[in-house]
C-alpha cells in the first residue's frame, strides 16, 4: 500500500463555479484533447464508431435536475474530475505505488510504468474520478496538467490546467489553496466554497461554489413597478406625455 | 514513464503553431492549431482573438476528431444505384467539372432559372452569391430562412441590425441582461464569456425559454414560457413600461420616428403612410404651433400626441400616439397575458419594474463628448443599461418576425440600443434598408443578373413577380406575396416546390454544405421521396443534383455527383465584412482560413471548384477577354477580387504597401499578413464613434473612410413600418400591384405596421385536445447539427437523444424515463425514447436538435445509437399547414419573411404498447458508406492520428 505525506507545500487545485457553469463540455473536451497527448499513452476510444462508443475522460460533465418542493425545478451541471484529496484513499489503496499524491504541490498522480491495472484505486475513490484507459489498460486521471502548470516552453499565462484556459464562462479557477491570498482561496472564502461529499472524509483540495439563490418567480412577492413622481396619473399616459415633454424643453 | 514524462505540446521543438479560424460551428473563433510531425495534435482558443480571447468550446477543441474523421470524402462520386442508395463510383475531378459544366451550361444557355442553387451554412455567401449572379439563375440563397432571417431582417428594418453577428450586448456596462429563446449555441462563445462577466459582477440575468437548459440554467430567474407567446409577453413589458411612464422621450425624440406624423385617412390611399413634403421628409408637428413641418427642421420640438391638420387638409397622428394607444390597451396587459404566456402576471410587472429600475435608476454615464449628425455636440453618453439578446427560440415561429419587431420596440422605448450598458453595434451595422440593396430576379439565358438576389423590400413594389403580379418568379417563392421580406430566401422550400414543378419543374439542383435530405428540412421523410420521386417517363422529377460536403451526409447519398470538400484545417475562407462579419462593438474585424494541413485525398476547397467551373462556363468576371481563368483559386480570389474599387474581400492591409484598411488596392501579400497576425485583422474604433452609432457623426465618417459606407446613411430607427403598411394598402385594394384574393386577409392582419402578436398559424383550426403539447428542439452546446455525429469525442457526450417530457404529462399518460412512446402531429408520427423532466413548460416536449442519423451515413456502424435510438423531430413538421377551408395550404412559415416555423409544432404523445423493439420510427433504411466505416478504436496521441 501506498502511504500519503503528512502535509504538501502548496496545495494546488481548482474551484468550480456551479453557478456559471453553462455544462457546455468545453473543459471536457478539451481536457481530453491536452492529455491524450500528453501522457504516456493516448486516451483512447473503443467502438469509436460504432454501437457501443466508450473511452477515457478525465474529466467529465454530470447534469442534474433538481425539484425543490418550493421553486421550480433547476438544472445543475457538475464538472467532476479528480479532487487530489489530502487523504487520498486511491493512493493508499494502490499495490505498487503508481498512485501518489506529490509533497511539493499535492498533485495526485499515476506512475503508468508502475499500474498493473487492478482497478483498486477505482473502486476506492468515492468520486468516480479515476479512468481505465480501455486500450492500454492503464488507470488515467486528472493531472492538473502537470505538463502545462510547469512547463518552461509556454507562456506563464497558459500555465495553467487546460480546462481552466478553454473554460468560456471562466467558470474554473486554479491555484494554490495554501496561500490565503490566491484567487482560489478568497473565491471560497467569499462565495462559500464547499467540499465534495466530506463525510466521505477524503479532505479535497478542489472546491466547489454552490449555485446562488434563483428569484423563484411563481411565488416572489409581487412588486409592481411603483409609478414614479412623473409616471402617468389620473389624467392617463398621454396627459402625463406633456408634463413629460415640458420637462424636456 | 509517468503521467508527466511526455514533454508538454511546444518544448519537444517538433511543434509548431499555426493560427487559423475555427469552423466547428458559425461562431467563428481563433484557433491556435499544434502541429507536430506534419499532424495535428492540439487546438486551443488563440487569446488575441477579438471573438473568443484564447477560450475554446467542446466542439472546437473536437476539431481534431473532425479532421481525421473516417466520414471524409475522398474523390468525387458519380452515383451509380438509384438515389438514396449510397452507392457510387469514384471518378476524377477532370471528369466530374467537365460534366457538371455541361450540365449548368445547358442549363444556362436555354432558361437559367432551371438552376437552383442554394449553400447551407456557407460562410462565403458574398462569393456564392456573386457567383450565382454572373451565371444568372435567380434562385440562390443560404441556409437564413430556416434559421433566423426573422431576427435579422425585423432588426435590419427597425433599426438597422439584430442580435450576434450585428450586434452585442455591453457586458461591461450593462445593468440588467435578458435573454428570449437562447439555447446554447448563437453565438457559443461570446455569450458564455458574456454571462461569466455578469456574474462576476452580480448583474441579474433573466433567462425566457420553455427548457431550463443551459445558458437558461444558470439564469437567476427563469421564465419557462408557452412556445410563440415570447411576443405577448414583450408587449405586456412595454404595456407596463408605458403605464407606468418608463420610456425615455429624449430618445424617441432624437433617434426614432416616433414624432413623425402618420396620415389619417382611413378612406384614402395614403391612410397609414407617413406624411411627407415635397421631397419626400417625414412630416412632424411642432408641439407650439401644432403646424406639420419636415421632420428635419433644425431645433424642431415635435408633438408626440394629437391630430395635426396637414397642408393637404387630410389629419396625421404622431406614431408614438399610435404606439402607446396599442400598448396601453388592456389586451396587452400582464394579467389578459398571464394564461396564454404562462408568466403570471405579478411577475410580468415586476420584471418591467425591474427593466425600468435598471435603466432609469442607474443609469450609466460616460464623459466623453460626441457629434451626432444633425450636428449637436452632446457633453457625455449617456447609458440606460439594460441588454436584451434572442435567437431562434422567438424567431422560427410564424409570428416571428413581429415578435423580434416587439423585442427591438421594447429596446428602443427604453433608450437601450447603442447606449453604455445596453445594446452595441458591430461594425459593418448599424446599417438600415436605406443602405441594403433591393432582391434582385428575372432571368435571361447567357445573361448576369442585374444585382444582387437577396435583398430589403421597401414595399411590394419591390417583390419579385411575373408579369400576372402572382407568379413568384424563384424557385422558393421569396419576395413573392407568400414571404414578401424573405430577405434570406426560403431554402427549406426549394426541394418541395421543385418536386411540385410550382412555380416551374428545375434541371439541376446544386448545393453545398446543407444537408436537406436529413436535418436541414422540415419532414425528412417526405423530401427523400421528394428527391427519389420519378415521373413518367422514369426520369427523376428533380432531374440532376450536385452537390459539395466534405463529409458522408445523408444528402450525399441523394446526389447524382458529388463535389468532395476539404475540412476547415485544410481551406482558404475568408470571414468577409462583406458577408457575415465578426466585429466586435469597438472594433472592425475579419478573418480568414488557410491550408494549416494539405488534403491528404483528392478533394478541393468548394470555393475554388466554383471559380474553376465557372471559368469554364466563361462566366463574367470569372474568365478575362481571352477565355482565361481570373482567378487561380479561391485564394487568389480572396485577395484580388474587388466588389467595388478599393473595397474586397478582406479589409485589412490593402493597398499595395498594406498600409490602408476596408479601402485601397488589391494587395499581393495580404493573406501573408492575416497569417503573421494570427489569421484576423482587428482596426479600433475611434472611442467618440463607440456608442450611438446610428447617430454619431465620427461613426458615420469613419465607416466611410473605412469602405463600410459610400457616404452618410440616415438611420431613425422604425418603430412604425412603413413598408408593412404599403403591403396593407395593397391588400386593402387601395395600392397596385395588389395581391391575390386569398393573401389578402393574412396581410391586412399580420402585416401591422406595429409591432405586433397572433397566435402561431398551426393552432389556427386545431383540435387542442387532440395536439395538447408543444415539441422544440434545443442544440447542444457540444454538438452543432450534423456536422458533429462522425466526431470520435463529441458523440460520446451527445450519441443517442431522448424526448425531454414534462413530469406532470408522464403522470398524466404513465410514462417514466426510458419508455418508448409515439408522439404524433397533424402530418406524422415518430417512436422514440423518453425522459422525464421538471424543469420545462408544463405544455412543452423537446428533444436536442440533429442527433438522430440515418444507418450508413456519416461513416458510423449501421447499429450506432444515432441510427437505432437517435431521431429528429423533423418527420413530425411538414413544410405546408394542413388545407384551409378554401383547400389551399398555406405555407408553415412567418407570412412576412417566410422564415421555416418550426416551433409552432403542436404534438400528442402516448405510450407505445411495443416497449421491447428498441428501435425509433420512422426507420429510413441504410444507405451504402461510399467511405466505409471508421475504425473500432481510436488513440489519438501525438503523431498518433488514428
Amino acid at each position: 500500500m501506498t502511504s500519503l505525506p503528512q502535509s504538501t507545500e502548496k496545495r494546488l487545485g481548482l474551484v468550480i463555479d456551479l453557478d456559471t457553469c453553462v455544462g457546455c463540455h468545453a473543459c471536457a473536451v478539451n481536457c481530453k484533447e491536452w492529455n491524450t497527448g500528453a501522457g504516456a499513452s493516448p486516451l483512447a476510444d473503443t467502438d469509436a464508431y460504432g454501437a457501443d462508443v466508450s473511452g477515457a475522460w478525465l474529466n467529465r460533465i454530470h447534469t442534474f435536475e433538481v425539484t425543490p418542493a418550493d421553486a421550480p425545478a433547476q438544472i445543475v451541471h457538475f464538472p467532476k474530475s479528480c479532487l487530489h484529496c489530502d487523504d487520498a484513499p486511491c493512493v493508499t489503496v494502490c499495490p505498487t505505488g503508481a498512485s501518489h499524491k506529490r509533497s511539493e504541490d499535492g498533485i495526485v498522480l499515476v506512475t503508468e510504468d508502475m499500474c498493473i491495472g487492478c482497478g483498486l484505486c477505482a473502486w476506492a475513490c468515492p468520486y468516480g474520478a479515476r479512468e481505465m484507459d480501455p486500450v492500454e489498460n492503464v488507470m488515467k486521471k486528472c493531472t492538473l496538467c502537470v505538463d502545462r502548470i510547469y512547463s518552461d516552453s509556454l507562456p506563464e499565462e497558459d500555465r495553467i490546467p487546460a480546462c481552466v484556459r478553454t473554460c468560456p464562462s471562466s467558470a474554473r479557477h486554479f491555484g494554490d489553496f495554501n496561500d490565503p491570498e490566491s484567487d482560489v482561496s478568497r473565491l471560497v472564502a467569499e462565495r462559500g466554497g464547499i467540499d465534495l461529499m466530506p463525510e466521505m472524509e477524503t479532505r479535497p483540495v478542489n472546491k466547489y461554489l454552490p449555485p446562488r439563490p434563483k428569484t423563484r418567480s411563481e411565488r416572489a412577492t409581487p412588486s409592481p413597478a411603483a409609478p414614479a413622481a412623473s409616471a402617468p396619473k389620473a389624467d392617463g399616459f398621454l396627459g402625463w406625455l406633456d408634463a413629460a415633454l415640458d420637462k424636456l424643453g | 514513464m509517468n503521467q508527466t514524462s511526455r514533454a508538454p505540446g511546444t518544448a519537444d521543438g517538433k511543434t509548431e503553431i499555426r493560427k487559423t479560424t475555427c469552423y466547428m460551428c458559425a461562431c467563428r473563433c481563433g484557433i491556435n492549431v499544434h502541429m507536430a510531425e506534419g499532424k495535428v495534435h492540439y487546438i486551443e482558443g488563440n487569446r488575441d482573438h477579438p471573438i473568443n480571447k484564447g477560450v475554446l468550446c467542446a466542439k472546437g477543441s473536437a476539431g481534431i476528431m473532425q479532421h481525421y474523421s473516417p466520414a471524409r470524402l475522398n474523390k468525387p462520386l458519380l452515383r451509380t444505384g438509384e438515389r438514396g442508395s449510397g452507392e457510387f463510383k469514384e471518378i476524377e475531378w477532370d471528369e466530374a467539372l467537365e460534366l457538371a459544366t455541361g450540365w449548368l451550361g445547358e442549363v444556362r444557355r436555354t432558361d437559367p432559372r432551371k438552376l437552383a442553387f442554394f449553400t447551407g451554412r456557407d460562410q462565403s455567401q458574398s462569393m456564392t452569391g456573386w457567383w450565382a449572379q454572373q451565371y444568372g439563375t435567380p434562385n440562390y440563397a443560404a441556409h437564413g430562412g430556416f434559421c433566423s432571417v426573422n431576427m435579422a431582417a425585423a432588426g435590419i428594418y427597425t433599426m438597422g441590425g439584430a442580435f450576434w453577428e450585428f450586434g452585442a450586448p455591453d457586458w461591461e456596462k450593462t445593468e440588467l441582461f435578458m435573454i428570449f429563446g437562447v439555447a446554447e449555441d448563437h453565438d457559443s462563445n461570446p455569450i458564455k464569456m458574456g454571462l461569466g462577466k455578469l456574474k462576476e459582477r452580480g448583474v441579474k440575468v433573466i433567462g425566457v425559454n420553455p427548457v431550463r437548459t443551459g445558458y437558461n440554467a444558470i439564469a437567476d430567474e427563469w421564465l419557462g414560457i408557452t412556445p410563440g407567446t415570447d411576443g405577448l409577453l414583450i408587449l405586456a413589458l412595454a404595456h407596463e413600461l408605458l403605464r407606468t411612464g418608463k420610456v425615455d422621450l429624449d430618445y424617441l425624440i432624437r433617434y426614432t420616428n416616433a414624432p413623425w406624423l402618420v396620415i389619417d385617412d382611413p378612406e384614402g390611399s395614403g391612410h397609414g403612410l407617413f406624411a411627407r413634403d415635397k421631397e419626400g421628409v417625414p412630416l412632424v408637428a411642432d408641439r407650439t404651433s401644432g403646424k406639420a413641418i419636415s421632420s428635419a427642421t433644425p431645433g424642431v420640438k415635435p408633438a408626440l400626441k394629437g391630430r395635426f391638420e396637414l397642408p393637404d387638409g387630410r389629419y396625421a397622428i404622431p406614431v408614438f400616439e399610435l404606439l402607446a394607444q396599442k400598448y396601453l390597451d388592456p389586451q396587452y396587459a400582464p394579467a389578459a397575458v398571464a394564461e396564454r404566456t404562462g408568466i403570471d402576471a405579478d411577475t410580468i410587472s415586476r420584471i418591467a419594474g425591474e427593466i425600468a429600475e435598471a435603466a432609469f435608476e442607474r443609469e450609466v454615464v460616460i464623459e466623453r463628448p460626441w457629434t451626432d449628425m444633425k450636428g449637436e455636440r452632446h457633453e457625455r453618453m449617456i447609458g440606460r443599461p439594460v441588454a436584451f439578446h434572442a435567437m431562434r427560440g422567438i424567431s422560427a415561429h410564424s409570428n416571428g418576425f413581429q415578435t423580434a419587431r416587439a423585442l427591438h420596440m421594447l429596446q428602443i422605448l427604453i433608450g437601450s440600443i447603442d447606449c453604455p450598458g445596453g445594446f452595441r453595434f458591430k461594425p459593418p451595422y448599424p446599417r438600415p434598408v436605406a443602405g441594403q440593396p433591393r432582391p434582385h430576379g428575372g432571368a435571361c439565358a447567357d445573361t448576369a443578373l442585374a444585382g444582387p438576389h437577396l435583398g430589403y423590400p421597401r414595399g411590394p413594389e419591390d417583390l419579385l413577380l411575373e408579369a400576372d403580379g402572382e407568379t413568384a418568379q424563384r424557385i422558393d417563392k421569396a419576395f413573392s406575396w407568400d414571404a414578401p421580406l424573405s430577405a434570406h430566401g426560403l431554402m427549406h422550400m426549394v426541394i418541395s416546390n421543385a418536386h411540385a414543378r410550382d412555380p416551374y419543374g428545375i434541371d439541376v439542383l446544386f448545393m453545398y454544405m446543407a444537408n436537406m435530405a436529413w436535418n436541414s428540412s422540415m419532414n425528412s421523410s417526405s423530401v427523400m421521396k421528394m428527391l427519389t420521386d420519378k415521373d413518367e417517363n422514369g426520369e427523376y422529377v428533380i432531374p440532376k443534383i450536385i452537390y459539395s460536403d466534405a463529409y458522408s451526409s445523408e444528402m450525399v447519398a441523394f446526389a447524382d455527383l458529388i463535389l468532395p470538400d476539404t475540412t476547415y484545417l485544410e481551406r482558404h475562407d475568408c470571414i468577409s465584412l462583406l458577408d457575415r462579419p465578426i466585429s466586435e462593438p469597438e472594433a472592425l474585424c475579419d478573418s480568414i482560413r488557410w491550408p494549416v494541413v494539405e488534403p491528404d485525398r483528392d478533394v478541393r476547397g468548394f470555393q475554388s471548384v466554383l471559380l474553376d467551373l465557372g471559368a469554364r462556363l466563361k462566366l463574367p468576371g470569372m474568365v478575362g477577354e481571352d477565355g482565361a481563368p481570373v482567378y487561380t483559386d479561391y485564394a487568389d480570389y480572396i485577395v484580388n477580387h474587388q466588389r467595388k474599387p478599393g473595397i474586397g474581400p478582406l479589409s485589412g492591409w490593402r493597398g499595395e504597401d498594406g498600409d490602408k484598411t476596408g479601402r485601397g488596392k488589391p494587395n499581393p501579400d495580404q493573406l501573408k499578413r492575416y497569417i503573421e497576425n494570427g489569421g484576423f485583422s482587428q482596426v479600433h474604433v475611434p472611442e467618440e464613434a463607440h456608442y450611438f452609432k446610428h447617430a454619431n457623426r465620427a461613426w458615420s465618417d469613419w465607416a466611410i473612410e473605412h469602405g463600410l459606407q459610400d457616404g452618410p446613411v440616415e438611420n431613425i430607427f422604425q418603430l412604425y413600418l412603413e413598408p408593412l403598411r404599403k403591403f396593407q394598402l395593397a391588400a386593402e385594394g387601395k395600392a397596385k400591384p395588389v395581391p391575390p384574393e386569398h393573401h389578402r386577409e393574412r396581410i391586412r392582419t399580420c402585416f401591422d405596421p406595429l409591432p405586433t402578436w397572433y397566435p402561431p398559424f398551426a393552432d389556427d383550426g386545431l383540435d387542442e385536445d387532440a395536439y395538447p403539447l408543444h415539441a422544440i428542439t434545443q442544440r447542444p452546446a457540444a454538438m452543432y447539427h450534423s456536422w458533429g455525429s462522425q466526431n470520435a469525442w463529441l458523440r460520446q457526450i451527445h450519441g443517442e437523444n431522448a424526448l425531454y417530457v414534462p413530469g406532470e404529462v408522464c403522470d398524466r399518460q404513465g410514462l417514466e424515463t426510458g419508455d418508448w412512446a409515439r408522439v404524433t402531429s397533424q402530418s406524422g408520427e415518430i417512436r422514440v425514447k423518453v425522459a422525464r423532466m421538471d424543469a420545462v413548460n408544463g405544455s412543452t416536449l423537446w428533444t436536442w436538435n440533429a442527433i438522430g442519423k440515418r444507418a450508413g451515413a456519416w461513416a458510423l456502424d449501421k447499429d450506432a445509437p444515432e441510427a437505432t435510438r437517435g431521431f429528429l423531430l423533423n418527420h413530425l413538421i411538414d413544410e405546408l399547414l394542413p388545407p384551409k377551408g378554401d383547400g389551399r395550404r398555406w405555407a408553415n412559415s412567418d407570412p412576412i419573411t417566410g422564415q421555416a416555423a418550426w416551433f409552432d409544432l403542436r404534438v400528442a404523445i402516448r405510450k407505445d404498447a411495443d416497449q421491447t423493439t428498441g428501435q425509433s420510427l420512422p426507420d429510413a433504411g441504410a444507405q451504402k458508406s461510399p467511405v466505409g466505416q471508421g475504425p473500432a478504436n481510436v488513440a489519438f496521441g501525438r503523431g498518433k492520428t488514428a
